[in-house]
C-alpha cells in the first residue's frame, strides 16, 4: 500500500516536472528559431530602408519609426489616464462605484484587442473616411488604460497606510499626500506596470489592421496611415515569397528583442522587492 | 500686534479654503477619470450596436444560426465562425489545462525556490511574445511538424474517428487549437499559481503531519483551490476565444463546418481581421461589426465569470486566516 502511494507520488512529481520543463522548452524553441532565422537577413540597411517590391530588398525602417510613434502617442494618453484611475481605485475606490470601475477595468483587460480596432474604426475611421495614425494610437491607448489601472492600483495599495496618516496629521491636503508621498513611494511599481503595458501594446497587430492600417513610406502625420512592425511582419508572413518570409523573421527578431528587453528590465528592477 | 494676528489668521483661513478647494478638485478629477472607463465601455457597446444595426435588423437572431457567408449575395450567417471559435478554444483548453496545472503545481509545491523563480519568469515570457509572432512560427515550424509527423500518426491510430479524417495539411483546426494552447498556457499557469499560493500553508502542514505523501497533500490543496482553478480555465477560455492573429494565420480561413480537425476552419476574430478592410457594401461591414459585438459580449461575460470564480478563492482563504 505504502509502496503504491510512494510510486504515485514520484510519478506525479515527474509528470509535473515534465510539464514545466516542456513549457520552458517551447519558449526556448520559439525564441531560438526566431534568432536563427532572423539573424541571417538582419542588416543595417534592413533597419533603415522602407519596404520594396519583391527582389529589390527593402526593410522595416518606416515600420520601426511608425511603431514608436504609435506607441508614444498611445502612452501619452493611456499611461496618465491609467495611473489616475488606478489612484482613484486605491485611494477612494472602496465604495460601490469603485467596485464597478475595478470590475470593468479587470474585464476590459481580457477583451480581445481586435474589438478595440473595430470600435475605433466605427468611431473614427468611418467618420473621417480614412485610416490614420490617430486612430491607431487611440485603439492602443484604450488597450493600455485598464492594464496600467490595475498595476497602479496594486502598487499604490502596497504603500503603508501609516505614511498617508503621517502626512495627513501634519496638515497636508489629500492631493499633496497622493502626489508627494504615495505616488513617489510606489513609483517603481507604477513605472514597471506602465512599461509592461508598453511591451504588450508594442506587439499588438489586430487593432492596427484597420485603424493605422500600414504604409510603405516614412510618415509623421497624424491623419495618414502609419506603418508598424507587427502589421509589416503579418504582411510579409502571409505573402507567398520566400524573400519576404526571411524579412518577416528578421523583423520578428527586432520586435521580440525589444519586447523581451523591456520584460527583462522590469524583472530586474522589481527583483529585490517581490 | 493684533493686526498681525488677524492677518495671520486670514492667510491661514485662505490657505485652508484653497486646500479644501484643491482637495475637491483632486477628488472630482480622479473620479472623472474613473468614470471615463465606464464611458468607454458604454460607448463601445453603443457604437458597435449602432454600426451593426443594419445587419441586426436584416437577419435578427437568425444571424447566429445562418450557415452561409456570401458577401456577393449579401447573405451573412455566423454559425461556421461561432463553431470554429468554440471548437478551437475547447481544443486549446483541453490541451492547456492539464499542462498549466502541472506547471503551476511544480512551481508552487515542488520546485526549490532557486529553480521556481527563474522558471516562473520564463513561463511568463511566453505570454509576452506577440500573437503575430506565434502565427509566423506556426506557419513555418508547427504546421510542417504536424503535417509530417503528428497528423499522420493520428490518422493511422485513430483514423476511424470523424475528427481525424481527410488530408493532413498542417493548416486547420488542429494547428489553431495547439497554437492557442501554447498562448493561453502562461495565462492559466499564472492564475493557478496565485490560487495555489493563496491556500494556507497550515493545510499542507496538517496533511503532511498525518503522513500523506507530497502528491496526496497537493491533491488536498487542489480541491481547496478548485474554484480558483476553474476561474483560471475560464480566463484562458476567454483569451482563446478572442485570439486573433496567430489563429488567422494558421486555421485556414474557410467558413465551412467540418468534424475533421485536419480541415480548415474560421473563427469570429479571424473573419474580422481578414475581411474588414475588404468589406464593400454597408451590409457586409455591418455584419462584420455585429461579429465584433458578439465577440465583445461573449468575452466580457466569460471574463467577468472568471473574475468572480477567482475572487471566491481569495475570499475563502482570507476567512480561513
Amino acid at each position: 500500500m505504502i509502496e503504491k502511494r510512494r510510486l504515485t507520488n514520484s510519478i506525479m512529481t515527474t509528470l509535473t516536472a515534465i510539464c514545466a520543463f516542456g513549457v520552458v522548452g517551447v519558449l526556448l524553441l520559439v525564441l531560438g528559431y526566431i534568432a536563427y532565422q532572423g539573424i541571417t537577413s538582419l542588416s543595417l540597411q534592413f533597419l533603415i530602408e522602407t519596404p520594396k517590391p519583391v527582389g529589390e530588398g527593402g526593410g522595416i525602417g518606416n515600420a520601426i519609426v511608425g511603431s514608436l510613434i504609435l506607441l508614444g502617442l498611445a502612452s501619452l494618453v493611456g499611461i496618465p489616464l491609467g495611473i489616475a484611475v488606478g489612484t482613484y481605485l486605491s485611494e477612494m475606490g472602496d465604495g460601490w462605484f469603485g467596485t464597478i470601475v475595478r470590475f470593468v477595468a479587470d474585464t476590459m483587460i481580457g477583451i480581445p484587442s481586435i474589438i478595440f480596432g473595430v470600435f475605433v474604426y466605427a468611431l473614427i475611421v468611418l467618420q473621417q473616411g480614412y485610416f490614420s495614425t490617430l486612430a491607431g494610437a487611440v485603439s492602443l491607448a484604450l488597450i493600455m488604460i485598464p492594464i496600467v489601472t490595475r498595476t497602479t492600483e496594486e502598487m499604490i495599495r502596497l504603500v503603508p497606510k501609516s505614511m498617508r496618516e503621517g502626512a495627513l496629521a501634519l496638515g497636508a491636503p489629500e492631493w499633496r499626500v497622493t502626489w508627494d508621498i504615495v505616488i513617489p513611494a510606489a513609483m517603481t511599481g507604477i513605472a514597471t506596470g506602465a512599461m509592461l503595458s508598453v511591451a504588450r501594446v508594442l506587439g499588438e497587430t489586430a487593432p492596427l489592421l484597420f485603424t493605422a492600417f500600414g504604409s510603405r513610406f516614412y510618415n509623421i502625420y497624424l491623419d495618414e496611415p502609419m506603418a508598424s512592425m507587427t502589421v509589416q511582419i503579418y504582411n510579409y508572413a502571409i505573402s507567398p515569397f520566400e524573400e519576404w518570409h526571411a524579412k518577416a523573421w528578421a523583423a520578428t527578431l527586432v520586435l521580440v528583442t525589444m519586447i523581451l528587453f523591456i520584460n527583462i528590465i522590469v524583472r530586474y528592477v522589481t527583483r529585490r522587492k517581490y | 500686534m493684533s493686526n498681525e494676528a488677524t492677518r495671520e489668521n486670514l492667510t491661514d483661513k485662505n490657505s485652508k479654503r484653497s486646500t479644501v478647494a484643491a482637495d475637491k478638485f483632486y477628488r472630482i478629477g480622479l473620479t472623472a477619470c474613473a468614470t471615463l472607463i465606464l464611458v468607454i465601455l458604454i460607448a463601445m457597446v453603443a457604437v458597435m450596436t449602432q454600426n451593426s444595426w443594419l445587419s441586426i435588423r436584416e437577419f435578427g437572431f437568425g444571424f447566429l444560426f445562418g450557415q452561409t457567408w456570401d458577401p456577393v449575395k449579401n447573405q451573412f450567417g455566423a454559425l461556421p465562425f461561432i463553431y470554429g471559435t468554440i471548437v478551437s478554444s475547447i481544443l486549446a483548453i483541453i490541451i492547456a489545462t492539464p499542462i498549466s496545472v502541472g506547471v503551476a503545481i511544480f512551481l508552487v509545491e515542488q520546485a526549490p525556490k532557486w529553480l521556481a523563480r527563474p522558471m516562473a519568469f520564463l513561463v511568463e515570457l511566453l505570454a509576452a511574445i506577440p500573437s503575430v509572432v506565434y502565427g509566423l512560427w506556426a506557419i513555418f515550424v508547427l504546421a510542417p511538424l504536424l503535417r509530417v509527423y503528428v497528423q499522420p500518426f493520428f490518422q493511422e491510430t485513430l483514423g476511424f474517428l470523424p475528427f481525424f479524417k481527410g488530408t493532413p495539411t498542417g493548416i486547420g483546426m488542429m494547428t489553431g487549437g495547439i497554437i492557442l494552447a501554447i498562448m493561453i498556457t502562461p495565462i492559466i499557469t499564472a492564475v493557478v499559481r496565485d490560487v495555489l499560493e493563496a491556500v494556507p500553508v497550515t493545510q499542507r502542514e496538517a496533511s503532511l503531519a498525518l503522513g500523506a505523501t507530497n502528491w496526496e497533500t497537493t491533491k488536498i490543496v487542489l480541491v481547496n483551490a478548485s474554484s480558483g482553478i476553474a476561474g483560471a480555465i475560464v480566463l484562458g477560455l476567454g483569451r482563446a476565444i478572442g485570439e486573433t492573429m496567430a489563429v488567422t494565420m494558421i486555421i485556414g480561413n474557410r467558413s465551412e463546418i467540418s468534424a475533421s480537425l485536419f480541415d480548415p476552419a474560421y473563427t469570429i476574430a479571424s473573419v474580422i481581421a481578414n475581411e474588414f478592410t475588404e468589406a464593400t457594401g454597408d451590409l457586409y461591414l455591418s455584419a462584420l461589426i455585429e461579429m465584433g459585438l458578439i465577440l465583445f459580449l461573449v468575452t466580457f461575460i466569460v471574463n467577468g465569470l472568471a473574475k468572480l470564480l477567482i475572487l471566491s478563492v481569495s475570499r475563502k482563504t482570507e476567512q480561513g486566516h
